[in-house]
């Protein structure tokens, strides 16, 4: 078999292997000399690598298909080394200035059309955020209604019917409980502080537990009040929890949500429900410390609020759930405002922007 | 509460630290102190504005707060002097409690030939400072005495008194202007401090008119007494007044107070002039004495303190003699009962202290919250997510990915949108105090906010919106409130898909986020209706020409469609708004739809179109219905690839249209024989021939 586009091959033995490679690697680089223009190059492809008639099918079907087996290896390193050298003569001439543009050119710099996305709501993604960083910490998800008994709200979160710590949170109520005993009075819930007593009615310790929900106060809305806000819970329950357990928890949880950089501080506090109580401050993430209008100049933001759980707290669950012995187990709570935690991070100066619905707001967390 | 940092000094003889950070080691210990200014002269140094957490009354005044520097720096407090000069003989005046529930104790003082006029020298001074109003030496002494330890008390004009003070309940009905100059009504829930004629004040909460102090009174009775913090609290409330001396009795006053506040109170009206007549009146209740003052010891185990405060980082630790050192210094007398055990006698003033643990929060207050060590418990366990977690994951994923924006509204409603909205007449819930009348009902639907979103942004000029809620509505009685997760969504305007490219959003964008929403469940039927009004089973809120809803193996899952133009016109919406109502609750009773898999044949596929004239009372389902009824195994698919009608009647006659079917046939394992795709086109068009379908030449 021969063909007039490639050399004669004389035998298999190396030298004549590298004479007729040699010569084929000649014609090529001559040929790779002269591509200008998108035709020249096809043209070319077509010469060395067309399916019918390129002559490395031809190489392929006149020297490899006949080739005796101890051949074929040093065959075929040169018959490799050679497409490969073809290929990259082409890819260079793709690469290169030689081909020229087609068609009416497009203004690349116009804006791209760009699948309309929805944005999840700020504080829906703060609250993932939340669950993500105390899942990492073993802790569950719970969640309970928003409308609540007087007993669940109130009475077995240790504030006493007629005590003035209930007038710290400004209850919206359900008309037409007047008659009902205090304890079943139906009520917004003020807090996402019920549904630790409902999980510990629920489940024996140890308990880790982060409940994120909408709660609601009777309180008038400004800038960075709305009567309906958001709150996420944290409850853990064990044997030997101790209040540096507490502390070293948030500000875990802290460092978190807002750079390791960021500190935080415990002052006294007072939660009917919680002993020791305390309030947490962070260093201020927009100053990181100095002082700025953000936080008043001090340098700290409070943020949230906590405590051990009080035993009496465990005195009402024990009605139901009698392992929450407060000589054998201790705990702590802690609970903060996702809304405000979201304000904080993307800068949103103005509650109300969250619960409007503006799309022109919205569509910045897309 | 103002506190001026002189006063405070004034009773810390030993102390030498600076204001600032008096200031900053009060905070750390919970006496948050606000705010620090310049004191106006002569007063100088500071004036500290606290916040005071309500358990913690007794820190309300100076020399609880200097009694807190004094635990804090580990200082002398020096105790008040409540020498008097030596009393002129008298009986005193008689006293009857005769209401033992609401008074503790009652302390009657008489001070005669006082001269009344206006308040002068540190009174005046240190009024000045705290910006406190001055009004009649008498009432400036009561107020100062509060302001300094804490203790209301009262004066009368004693010679309006007629006969003994009675501590008792009110009649129904019976009158009394108190002395806001308001004339109220009582009832029996009401005590008062009343003569042998006559309610004189409200007791603890505010004193009456007609006795009040004037610059002509001459001589002075002074109260001093102990009420109980419920009958206040509830006075307090039903009369509106928010006194002084209601928040602090209703917080818990100290029993022992009275005879110390009486004496200060006394010195200070004496200075001007006047005299003592006999022995201070102090009735006492022994049962309450019993309750409030002379509590029981606790318990106190310094180990198991230690224990659930954990490590410190900073100091000695949780030592016995740290905590003991504390507990001595806030007031405690601490008895040792066993090794590391203490038996601990409560100072009156903190009626908030009443177990262990309240001992074990003041040991860790004051040593400082901040020099305990930041620790991890250890925890071995599962993580456990909401059951509906992932489904409510994959609702939101698909609205967000559809260009849906999650917001959130409010959870109240009008009365009318309640009734125009819930799922059924009568079941949504009212509020007893609501927000605004707005806001009078709690949601049965998502539908009404989701329109006011819209409507907020229609009137802002932002046109083309999608928006989605997902969230809690609300429907039964007062007896019993049920709340369900559901999601609204809403459209309004066009969808631009580049640069020369939008078109009106329409039924069908919505109708295809249902489809997605619903192939993400595993359920065997899923179909698309719409109903006559007559049904009335369609919201009436939708327009029932464009408007269907889905139901999932027999149950409604969403309605959606085109809001009603009437309902559009109500709320001036300025352009047609898409709506719907998708039930959550009903929808994540089915599981995810787990994805399978079948094998793509190796054979050609083959598409036929068939283009037939329709009546327009056959629906698409019919349609669909028919060519799934002939059973043939090789139609891989069918579908409307073209509809269209013909306004002027033509080449549609009126009250039709025609549509282009789409067909593929494709057998897993052979090519098809054009026999066979003959006979196949032949019984698709004469089936849908039988339904009033009319082949179209072409
Ligand atoms: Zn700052």
């Amino acid at each position: 078999m021969s063909d007039d586009s490639i050399p004669q091959l004389r035998g298999y033995d190396d030298a004549s292997l590298d004479r007729a490679f040699a010569s084929l690697t000649a014609d090529l680089e001559r040929g790779a000399g002269s591509l200008n223009g998108a035709d020249a190059v096809e043209q070319f492809r077509l010469e060395w690598l067309g399916r019918k008639h390129g002559r490395l099918k031809t190489v392929s079907e006149a020297w490899l298909k006949t080739a005796p087996p101890e051949a074929r290896r040093p065959l075929g390193q040169r018959f490799n080394g050679l497409k490969e050298r073809i290929e990259a003569l082409l890819t260079d001439a793709a690469a290169g200035k030689h081909r020229a543009a087609t068609g009416a050119a497009i203004d690349v710099t116009l804006p791209g059309t760009r699948p309309q996305l929805g944005a999840e709501h700020p504080i829906v993604r703060t609250w993932h955020e939340a669950v993500r960083i105390f899942a990492a910490m073993g802790y569950s998800v719970g969640t309970g209604p928003e409308v609540e008994t007087d007993y669940y709200n109130f009475e077995s979160l240790n504030f006493p019917p007629n005590h003035p710590a209930r007038d710290t949170q400004d209850t919206l109520v359900v008309v037409g409980q007047e008659r009902k005993p205090l304890r079943d009075r139906l009520l917004m819930r003020t807090h996402t502080s019920p549904v630790q007593i409902r999980t510990m009615e629920q489940q024996p310790p140890p308990i880790r537990l982060v409940i994120p929900g909408k709660v609601h106060r009777n309180d008038a809305a400004d800038a960075t009040h709305s009567p309906i806000f958001h709150q996420v819970e944290g409850l853990c329950v064990d044997e030997g929890i101790t209040f540096g357990d507490l502390k070293g928890t948030l500000d875990h949880a802290m460092k978190a949500f807002f750079g390791s950089s960021v500190k935080t501080r415990f002052f006294p506090s007072f939660f009917p429900f919680t002993e020791p109580s305390a309030d947490v401050q962070i260093s201020c993430i927009f100053c990181g410390g100095k002082g700025c209008r953000k936080c008043k100049h001090s340098g700290w933001i409070e943020l949230l609020g906590c405590g051990m759980v009080d035993p009496a707290i465990f005195g009402f669950v024990r009605q139901k759930q009698p392992a929450y012995d407060p000589e054998k187990i201790s705990g702590f709570a802690f609970g903060m405002g996702l809304d405000r935690i979201a304000m904080m991070k993307y800068g949103i100066s103005d509650i109300g922007l969250l619960f409007s619905g503006d799309v022109r707001f919205l569509e910045q967390f897309a | 509460m103002n506190i001026l940092s002189a006063w405070l000094r004034s009773y810390l003889p030993q102390f030498d630290a600076s204001d600032r950070e008096l200031a900053d080691d009060l905070t750390l210990r919970g006496i948050a102190v606000e705010g620090v200014f310049d004191a106006a002269a002569p007063i100088g140094g500071s004036l500290f504005e606290t916040d005071i957490t309500t358990n913690r009354v007794d820190a309300m005044n100076h020399y609880g707060v200097a009694r807190e520097a004094a635990a804090i720096y580990g200082l002398t407090l020096a105790p008040l002097d409540t020498t008097l000069p030596a009393a002129h003989p008298g009986a005193g005046h008689p006293v009857r409690i005769e209401a033992p529930e609401a008074c503790g104790r009652f302390t009657a003082r008489i001070l005669r030939n006082v001269k009344i006029g206006p308040s002068c020298g540190i009174v005046a001074e240190r009024f000045a400072a705290l910006g406190q109003k001055l009004i009649l030496n008498a009432v400036d002494a009561s107020n100062y005495v509060l302001f300094g330890m804490g203790h209301p008390t009262h004066a009368f004009d004693l010679d309006k008194i007629e006969g003994a003070i009675v501590v008792r309940r009110a009649r129904p009905g019976e009158r009394l202007k108190t002395l806001d100059g308001i004339d109220r009504v009582l009832d029996a829930d009401d005590v008062v401090v009343a003569d042998e004629k006559k309610a004189l004040g409200l007791a603890g909460v505010m004193g009456g008119w007609d006795t009040m102090i004037t610059p002509e009174t001459k001589n002075i009775l002074i109260e001093a007494a102990w009420f109980d913090p419920a009958v206040v609290r509830r006075m307090s409330r039903r009369h509106g007044i928010h006194s002084d001396a209601s928040h602090r009795f209703e917080r818990g006053a100290d029993f022992h107070a009275p005879p110390v506040a009486s004496a200060l109170v006394s010195q200070l009206i004496l200075k001007s002039r006047g005299h003592i007549e006999g022995e201070l009146v102090d009735v006492v209740i022994p049962q309450v004495l019993a309750r409030v003052a002379a509590r029981r010891s606790i318990a106190f185990s310094v180990a198991r303190c230690a224990e659930l405060l954990g490590r410190t980082s900073d100091g000695p630790g949780i030592t016995d003699e740290v905590s003991t050192g504390i507990l001595h210094s806030l007031g405690c007398t601490l008895a040792p009962s066993a090794e590391g055990r203490y038996s601990v006698t409560l100072p009156s003033w903190r009626l908030d202290l009443e177990r262990e643990i309240d001992l074990i929060e003041e040991v860790a207050r004051v040593y400082g919250y901040n020099r305990f060590a930041n620790t991890l418990p250890t925890f071995s366990g599962t993580v456990l997510e909401l059951p509906n977690a992932p489904k409510q994951t994959a609702v939101r994923e698909l609205l967000l990915s559809a260009g849906y924006h999650e917001a959130i509204s409010s959870t109240f409603c009008s009365a009318t949108d309640a009734a125009t909205f819930a799922p059924q007449p009568g079941v949504a819930v009212a509020m007893d105090n609501p927000l605004s009348e707005e806001a009078g009902m709690l949601r049965p639907s998502l539908v009404p906010g989701m329109l006011t979103m819209l409507a907020y942004n229609l009137n802002r000029n932002v046109d083309d919106v999608r928006l989605f809620e997902m969230g809690t509505v609300f429907t039964g009685s007062p007896e019993r409130v049920d709340e369900a997760q559901w999601l609204a969504f809403g459209a309004t305007g066009r969808l631009r898909d580049g640069l020369n490219s939008s078109r009106a959003l329409n039924f069908f964008d919505l109708k295809g986020v249902v489809e997605a929403l619903t192939a993400r469940f595993a359920a065997r039927s899923v179909y698309f209706d719409a109903f006559p009004v007559a049904s009335g089973l369609l919201p009436h809120w939708l327009n029932p020409a464009r408007a269907a809803r889905c139901v999932v193996d027999g149950s409604t899952v969403a309605y959606f469609g085109e809001l009603h133009p009437d309902e559009n016109a109500s709320r001036k919406l300025r352009q047609p708004v898409l709506v719907g109502e998708i039930y959550l609750d009903r929808l994540f009773r089915h599981s995810l739809r787990q994805p399978s898999t079948r094998d793509l044949s190796r054979y050609q596929p083959v598409r036929r179109d068939f283009s037939l004239v329709f009546p327009d009372t056959v629906h698409w389902e019919a349609v669909g219905s028919a060519l799934s009824g002939l059973a043939i195994a090789e139609l891989q698919e069918y579908r409307p690839a073209e509809i269209f009608r013909d306004p002027k009647g033509k080449t549609v006659p009126a009250g039709h249209y025609s549509v282009l079917v789409s067909t593929t046939f494709q057998s897993p394992d052979r090519t098809l024989r054009d026999e066979e795709l003959h006979a196949w086109s032949n019984s698709i068009v004469s089936t849908l021939e039988s339904l009033g379908g009319r082949l179209r030449t072409q």
